[in-house]
């Protein structure tokens, strides 16, 4: 029992962890072309017109990935801020913070992408209806944490502050999620579900689950290549950063 | 599982539809171009300023 913890902590230490996700990278960055490439040819190339949207349609292909895991993204954090305040791990900090410009920037292209998508087929760039306030609150809650953290000193202070506020927060994933259920609102329901068969044609809904996958990976590979980033910045003065530098200039 | 256009005047007009379709993936591959490049550029920096400051802390114990 006590072997098995030792192992499992084993990894959740940056110096062990740090040459991990330097070797998973190439990876997910492989991944996310392979499964990018293959999403926009279906999607854009093979795909037909939409009985209903014409091409117009075609911005779910990006729209419903970006959603998707810019509220993915935040449970993941949230996951990591919890653990970091149950356990005090230095780990879960430094994940959570190189987590949160990349969910950020998901909810971003989110919005962006529904407004480019609502102006032509509702004829409005922006209601405030619960689905796109609630997405919006969430870009404000990932500008929130970084803001947060950035202006504490003391990385274990703003790691502990960015956890609280990470956590408060999640109360607006099932918000956001359920919103077109428990509200009526401008936004149509989700297309895809896990009780029903989807309502949408299986080349399409294909085109955008690879496209999702696509996202997932990209986004997994630009945070772990942040977080390492963090790693050496957190972690400066130790043997094992030293040693990474060393080996930094002999390339 | 034929290519749904038939010329490529008619892929980048997306059937009037170009401006709101474009204007999605650009934003989207310019930011997931940038993010990396960001990423990277910060690393370097990072490595640069640690390297100096450990050549610094030799110096002065020397």
């Amino acid at each position: 029992m006590n072997n098995r913890l030792i192992n499992w902590f084993k990894y959740a230490s940056p110096q062990s962890f740090y040459p991990l996700a330097g070797k998973m990278i190439p990876w997910f960055v492989a991944l996310a072309t392979v499964f990018g490439l293959a999403g926009l040819w279906l999607g854009m190339v093979v795909a037909p017109t939409d009985f209903q949207q014409g091409e117009g349609y075609r911005i779910i292909f990006i729209h419903v990935p970006a959603s998707w895991m810019s509220m993915f993204i935040y449970l993941v954090m949230a996951f990591w801020a919890a653990l970091g305040l149950a356990y005090n791990t230095r780990l879960s900090g430094m994940m959570a913070q190189a987590l949160a410009p990349t969910g950020a920037l998901m909810a971003f292209l989110s919005l962006w992408t529904g407004a480019l998508w609502g102006k032509p087929m509702w004829g409005t760039w922006w209601v405030w209806d619960a689905r796109l306030t609630s997405e919006l609150i969430l870009l404000f809650l990932y500008i929130g944490f970084i803001a947060l953290q950035a202006s504490i000193d003391d990385p274990r202070r703003a790691d502990k502050a960015g956890a609280v506020l990470a956590l408060v927060g999640v109360v607006n994933i099932p918000i956001i999620y359920f919103s077109v259920k428990w509200w009526n609102t401008l936004h149509q329901g989700s297309s895809v579900s896990l009780t029903k068969s989807p309502s949408m044609a299986i080349l399409m809904l294909w085109a955008m689950l690879l496209m999702a996958l696509s996202f997932w990976m990209y986004s997994i590979a630009v945070a772990l290549y942040r977080a390492r980033t963090i790693m050496l910045e957190r972690e400066r003065g130790t043997e094992w950063v030293r040693e990474v530098l060393q080996q930094e200039g002999a390339k | 599982m034929s290519i749904h256009w038939n010329s490529f005047g008619e892929f980048l007009a997306m059937g009037g539809y170009g401006l709101y379709v474009w204007g999605s993936f650009g934003i989207t591959a310019a930011i997931m171009f940038m993010e990396p490049i960001i990423a990277v550029r910060n690393r370097k920096n990072l490595v640069a300023r640690l390297k100096r400051q450990a050549r610094a802390e030799r110096n002065k114990e020397q």
